[in-house]
């Protein structure tokens, strides 16, 4: 019999019953914020329900908290129920929750690794598609829906089906300037947006063993771009090292089972895949997204593409209609492009190492006179106060950005952080759908430090051809 | 989750193909932190001639005399008959929230989006998929005769006609049962809670840091 991937090991030790293709799997670490779970609440009282493990919940709000004047409150009275309505339910329900003034508050994907909640070998879920960033830790992380909050608050399980299993490898070594999520995007051009769609993906080669946990964080967290709604990589001890001395990381007792359990969160050599993709990392450049797909992405010394040239109908009309609305020509220079706004920040590029990368491009330089608004907005309480013991708020600030509170800001625009209809914006977020950072907003997908020389150049460039 | 066994009930027809969730309830009403409450707000932009905000009071509203819903024939309508894909568009389950709070218990089409169809299950209501010669049928059966009712019978997977016909329909058994029974996948679950302490016991000694308290 061949061997088990690790997403075969995950789901085995998480079943706890099995009906046909229907497994019930038990959910270790449920993650929540202000948007999705409100209604599971309501039904919870509805029925009469109580939550099955409190103390395993961890709740944040994000999605709406405004980025700046915090000590102000929330001003949309909508928005402001919404996350009084979490504290209220945290609090009814006796659910940890880091309110929206607590140091440690941040963007739910982004808190639960830096607190130690996201662990190794757990099952993690979320109301929030993004919830397969925490499969960088080799935890089995998905995102669900409103009705599968309300099922796991009450029981700690969720019915599923086994998914199939996918690996992505990436070998060998990234050129200077290369990063995370430019191997993300990579894999993104090439899979397509649905490439994953009923797999578990596994990142692997050595190129994902030499990223940071934090690199690997940004790949995973776009796995759901690849159409899968889970991603997955091998515990070593990197893994390891960052989860070692968290708040929530296991006592020093179980140090030794610990060790011992981890290191053998990987897939075995003989496992078999059901679709394998692999990528060549010296061939990766720089990733500029161009359209209002994910997957429509090109090297930042390549062109727009021109649709005439693409074969299947269908696409063809969907690169026409991408162009219109992102206000492109095919043909276009990527680095012609110029930007009005800048947005470092959201689940995907907003830790300590992705505002290092962007701060050592920036230092010393100014922002261009032509952009509106360059903003940083840190993931967590926690990465901003690192940042700013490292002087990088000053960096920022100095060079014409504005240092914002954490949040998801204008990943989304649910709070006041937004795109006005024709602006364009180099995003170091995941989604370039329409009207996602605002109606008629159009969002370029790019890595922090090809978003800091934008901001510099006022276009797109290579941050290594930004002069001194 | 309410029982479902047999539905006697007026049918409104929605004679237009690919409804969205958006149509079936519009994006402003998404900020609410309630499931109940969306009925007065379905089809908000075909029912009402204004634009509809969260928060009104939606009786003082101006109604489209000329949509379905509000014409005194199809008042007290428990089912609805509709076209093709029926629930396209967003994965959030506001759409089968509003329409259950309006009253519907039956959606009967040729076919329906895939997530909607689901999600129609979890939340009380039964979509039925009949072949378009049998559709158009009903279509025009309901135009012709005023209060046209169907019984609907979920025990038995058959529709009775006033004419006296019988139409046989497919349900997948697992989501019958639940219907039938009144239980959504929570009470499933809950029916297995001996398991799922075993497996919590299990998991104790194999990996009983996963039973820190987060506080
Ligand atoms: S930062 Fe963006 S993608 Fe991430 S959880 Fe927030 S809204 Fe979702």
């Amino acid at each position: 019999m061949a061997g088990k991937t690790l997403y075969d090991k995950l789901w085995d030790s998480h079943v706890v019953r099995e009906e046909d293709d229907t497994a019930l799997i038990y959910i270790d670490r449920h993650l929540l914020h202000e948007v999705t779970s409100p209604q599971a609440f309501e039904g919870l009282r509805i029925a009469g329900r109580r939550v099955w493990r409190p103390a395993t919940n961890l709740a944040t709000p994000d999605h709406n908290v405004p980025t700046t004047d915090r000590q102000k409150g929330i001003v949309d009275p909508v928005s402001r129920l919404q996350v009084e309505t979490l504290d209220q339910n945290c609090a009814d329900f006796s659910i940890t929750e880091f309110a929206m003034n607590d140091l440690r508050q941040g963007i739910v994907h982004v808190i639960g690794p830096e607190q130690g909640a996201t662990l190794p070998g757990m099952t993690v879920v979320c109301g929030d598609s993004h919830t397969s960033t925490h499969g960088a830790f080799a935890a089995l992380a998905m995102g669900i829906g409103t009705s599968e909050v309300e099922h796991v608050l009450a029981t700690q399980c969720l019915i599923q089906n086994k998914a199939k299993n996918m690996r992505v490898s990436v070998e060998g070594e990234l050129p200077a300037g290369v990063t995370a999520k430019d191997i993300v995007l990579s894999i993104i051009e090439k899979t397509g947006t649905a490439g994953g769609t009923g797999h578990t993906i596994e990142f692997t080669g050595s190129a994902i063993r030499a990223l940071s946990m934090e690199g690997r964080m940004t790949v995973c967290n776009m796995a759901i771009e690849a159409g899968a709604r889970a991603g997955l990589v091998a515990v070593d001890d990197a893994t390891i090292d960052y989860v070692r001395g968290r708040p929530y990381s296991p006592a020093e007792e179980y140090r030794e089972q610990t060790e011992a359990y981890w290191q053998g969160l990987h897939s075995d050599t003989d496992a078999v895949f059901d679709k394998e993709v692999m990528l060549n990392a010296a061939d990766i450049r720089p990733k500029v997204s161009w359209g209002t797909s994910p997957e429509m992405v090109v090297s930042i010394d390549d062109r727009v593409p021109d649709p005439q040239q693409e074969a299947d109908p269908v696409k063809r009309e969907g690169m026409i209609n991408a162009l219109a609305y992102m206000g492109l020509e095919p043909g276009v220079t990527i680095s012609d492009i110029s930007l009005d706004k800048i947005f470092i920040g959201s689940c995907t590029n907003s830790r300590i190492e992705d505002i290092r990368a962007a701060a050592d491009v920036i230092r010393g330089r100014n922002v261009a006179s032509t952009i509106k608004l360059a903003m940083v907005v840190p993931g967590s309480g926690l990465v901003k106060a690192q940042a700013e013991q490292e002087g990088l708020d000053r960096v920022f600030t100095e060079a014409g950005f504005e240092w914002r509170d954490p949040g998801c800001s204008m990943c989304l625009a649910m709070n006041a952080d937004r795109l006005e209809a024709g602006e364009r914006c180099a995003s170091t977020s995941n989604r370039n759908f329409e009207g996602r950072q605002g109606r008629g907003g159009r969002t370029h997908l790019v890595s922090p430090a090809i978003a800091a020389a934008a901001a510099i150049a006022g276009h797109f460039i290579d941050p290594a051809k930004l002069e001194s | 989750m309410q029982k479902f066994t047999v539905v006697d009930a007026i049918v409104a027809p929605m004679d237009r193909p690919n409804v969205d969730t958006d149509a079936i309830i519009p994006k402003q009403f998404l900020k609410s932190i309630k499931r109940s409450g969306f009925g007065p707000n379905l089809f908000d932009e075909w029912r009402y001639l204004d634009i509809g905000e969260p928060g009104q009071d939606n009786s003082k509203r101006p109604l489209n005399e000329n949509f379905v819903l509000n014409q005194a024939r199809y008042q007290g309508a428990r089912i609805l008959l509709a076209r093709e894909n029926f629930g396209c568009g967003s994965s959030r389950e506001h759409a089968p929230w509003a329409l259950e709070d309006y009253g519907f218990r039956v959606i009967i089409a040729p076919s329906f989006a895939d997530i909607f169809y689901n999600n129609c299950f979890k939340n009380g209501i039964l979509p039925i998929v009949l072949n378009v010669e049998i559709v158009d049928r009903l279509f025009k059966a309901v135009e012709q005769r005023p209060a046209y009712k169907l019984v609907v019978d979920l025990h038995d997977q058959v529709i009775a006609t006033p004419d006296g016909e019988n139409i046989r329909f497919d349900v997948d058994s697992f989501r019958r049962h639940c219907l039938l029974e009144g239980l959504d996948d929570i009470a499933l679950t809950l029916q297995h809670v001996e398991d799922v302490r075993a497996y919590e016991q299990r998991r104790r000694k194999i990996t009983p840091w996963l039973f820190t308290d987060i506080d």
